[in-house]
């Protein structure tokens, strides 16, 4: 497929550039904040994909390559705003402060969910393509029905589109005005399967067949992300509606630690995309244009490593839940088949004691 | 006490969970000015306006899905699925989501949700519109399925539903929507949770639920005539089941028959079947037996009267356990 242009302030090689609709509204600190946030994501990813390697997590689903997409959005929110995440937003996660320990309980078979969505306002992750974007839309509604100054951003790929739920997300956000940013990563794979199986049209023109603005953006452009979420979501909390953000980007890595991406890309496209890192661009944007020095950014890596240290201290010192603590949470109410299920479970459990 | 229909009695009873609870809200297809197909909601989106009684898109996943996200914001969606036949696009989101929000978040959503669906046959319809699909979502841990018989029961188990904390799946036989009896307003009677005898008999437990307890009553009339004394059980929760009541009169006749319109496999007659012969096996003094809708897609219309559980089918398998010797 053609690619058509995005929203773009800061080209692959770094170098700034003005776009007519959107400026650039951050200072050289705040955006060294932002290379800061995505250099600490990639290294804890890293080393969960090395966790999984070894045997200590069930599986992991890299981001490497949608870092600015994921940072530039997550930063983009209001604390007050709430989000609905696929599986994949560990920069969303990050953003929302959740310890990254959190992020792997899920991957290592400990937990359902892995931190409280309350707290962070960050709903935990979905497995089921789609479902969040209709979850989303409720809860935006709900904000709608409270008269509160709030948005809601939920995530999903390039291969949801092709799900009923999005599409009826898309339709009740639209029909009802919810305060809802419609974030989605095209990273241009769908497991094995290229957007070009999903879609004919750029994804971003999806919107228009149902009445909000759509837009492309950069996505390995942390700058442009920023401001274009911003802007989504002000008007979102202002009552102006939903906004389709596509942004385009690239799994750089494996769809998941169980999937082998040799069988279906060539080295040619991944190459390509290597010249489009968006780590590595706001990186020499920094050099260039502000004189950064090489130690901060020493700085940073160190304090990347040392949170990988203590991520996999954490990780492997992890208790596995109490077996009875499945009985915990099925329902809210007293029910008669679960204390049934706990009290046969404890026999056997103590008996094995 | 009040005579009225079972569709009024719904009406009433929503009516009242909107006064109680103000972050109830309803959301559904036709459900605003029309009222609902059935009617169930007439006059609701008048008093208690467009936010709260909201007229769907047509789209089941979608108004599930959204139902989802209210009840995270902490209100208590009443979704209406239109027919039966029609709640399968919502499967997905009411077996991932809304089965499952409360364990994936250690408790930290509550699901009070409630997801209304007209169920059963014996309407006429074409088809899509006569199925009875509770034992799907009975078989979903995180659910609750209950399907009240009479209006008295639809008054007060759809106001204990909304209060409930847990997602419930109301299957409302629509059959008998427009059948009248009396309800108590001021008394609710058994809880929600609680199965009810609603004859008492000596020779045969008749367990049911929902369309078919009228038909168990009937049964139990033209039995009476023959001699026989059935004790006539409504199980009103279908997940779970009260056990304990079933049972105790399984104990006292020494015979079980379980009618539903769903057909057997895998259903809530055949899962009351396996518990009770587990929990009363030395009392019983037959094969406990099943009369369900056959292992077939639901008839055509004009012949559902005779191949759904009717008294002619019913009373066969009474004989069939009284006469059985070992």
């Amino acid at each position: 497929m053609k690619e058509v242009p995005a929203v773009q302030l800061l080209t692959p090689e770094g170098l700034r550039v003005e776009h007519d609709e959107y400026a650039c509204s951050l200072n050289a600190e705040e955006i060294f904040g932002l290379y800061r946030d995505m250099a600490i994501v990639r290294r804890i990813c890293h080393e969960a994909t090395s966790l999984q390697r070894q045997g200590q997590l069930a599986l992991w689903a890299p981001v490497q390559g949608q870092e600015a997409a994921q940072i530039g959005a997550g930063r983009a929110m209001a604390p007050k705003d709430f989000s609905f995440p696929s599986y994949r937003e560990h920069g969303i996660a990050w953003c929302r402060g959740i310890p990254p320990t959190d992020w792997l309980r899920l991957f290592r078979g400990v937990s359902m969910g892995g931190w409280d969505p309350v707290q962070y306002r960050h709903s935990v992750p979905t497995i089921v393509i789609g479902n969040q974007v209709l979850n989303a839309v409720g809860y935006a509604m709900g904000i709608q029905r409270d008269g509160a100054e709030e948005a809601v951003m939920t995530f999903f790929g390039d291969g949801a589109t092709s799900q009923g739920d999005v599409a009826e997300g898309f339709g009740f956000g639209a029909v009802f005005n919810a305060p809802i940013v419609f974030f989605m990563q095209n990273n241009q794979w769908a497991i094995s399967e290229p957007t070009s199986r999903q879609t004919l049209i750029p994804l971003y023109h999806r919107a228009e067949g149902y009445g909000f603005p759509g837009i492309r953006v950069d996505g390995n452009d942390v700058l442009a992300v920023y401001e274009v979420t911003k802007r989504a979501l002000d008007n979102a909390r202002a009552g102006a509606g939903p906004t389709l953000i596509e942004a385009f980007t690239y799994r750089m890595g494996a769809h998941t630690t169980s999937d082998d991406p040799t069988r279906y890309r060539v080295d040619a496209e991944v190459e390509l995309w290597k010249h489009r890192d968006p780590v590595e661009r706001v990186k020499s944007y920094l050099i260039r244009e502000h004189q950064m020095s090489p130690k901060k950014f020493e700085e940073v890596a160190a304090e990347a490593d040392q949170m990988a240290a203590e991520l996999r201290v954490n990780v492997l010192s992890m208790p596995d839940p109490e077996p009875l603590s499945i009985f915990d949470h099925a329902y809210a109410e007293p029910h008669p088949l679960v204390e049934e299920g706990r009290r046969d479970l404890a026999d056997f459990v103590g008996g094995a004691s | 006490m009040t005579s009225m229909t079972m569709a009024k009695a719904l009406n009433e009873g929503l009516r009242r969970s909107l006064d109680r609870f103000p972050k109830a809200l309803m959301i559904g297809e036709d459900i605003g000015k029309l009222g609902g197909v059935f009617r169930i909601t007439d006059g609701l989106q008048k008093d208690f306006g467009e936010d709260r009684i909201i007229d769907s898109p047509l789209a089941e996943s979608g108004l599930v899905g959204v139902g989802v996200g209210l009840a995270m914001r902490g209100f208590r969606p009443i979704c209406e699925i239109q027919f039966d036949g029609f709640v399968y696009p919502a499967f997905d989101q009411i077996v991932s989501q809304v089965a499952k929000q409360h364990a994936r978040t250690s408790g930290a959503y509550k699901m009070a949700m409630v997801i209304r669906i007209p169920f059963g046959g014996h309407i006429g319809a074409i088809e899509h519109h006569s199925e009875s699909p509770e034992s799907y979502f009975a078989h979903t841990a995180g659910l609750r399925v209950v399907s009240p018989s009479n209006p008295h029961d639809a008054y007060w188990m759809i106001q204990e539903a909304v209060a409930c904390d847990d997602p419930v799946i109301f299957c409302e036989p629509k059959c008998r929507y427009w059948d009248k009896g009396d309800v108590d307003e001021t008394n609710s009677g058994l809880s929600i949770w609680s199965a009810a005898v609603l004859r008492e008999g000596s020779d045969v437990t008749l367990v049911t639920y929902g369309p078919s307890v009228k038909t168990a009553l009937h049964v139990a009339e033209v039995a009476a005539t023959e001699g026989r004394s059935l004790e006539v059980i409504d199980l009103r929760s279908v997940a779970p089941v009260d056990f304990a009541t079933v049972v105790a009169s399984v104990e006292k006749t020494g015979r079980l028959v379980v009618v539903s319109e769903a057909p057997s496999t895998a259903s809530v007659a055949a899962s009351v079947v396996a518990t009770v012969t587990e929990r009363a096996f030395y009392s019983l003094r037959a094969p406990a037996l099943q009369v369900t809708g056959y292992h077939v897609p639901y008839p055509p219309s004009r012949i559902e009267s005779h191949v759904m559980p009717n008294t002619d089918r019913i009373l066969d398998a009474v004989d069939r356990v009284m006469e059985f010797e070992s």
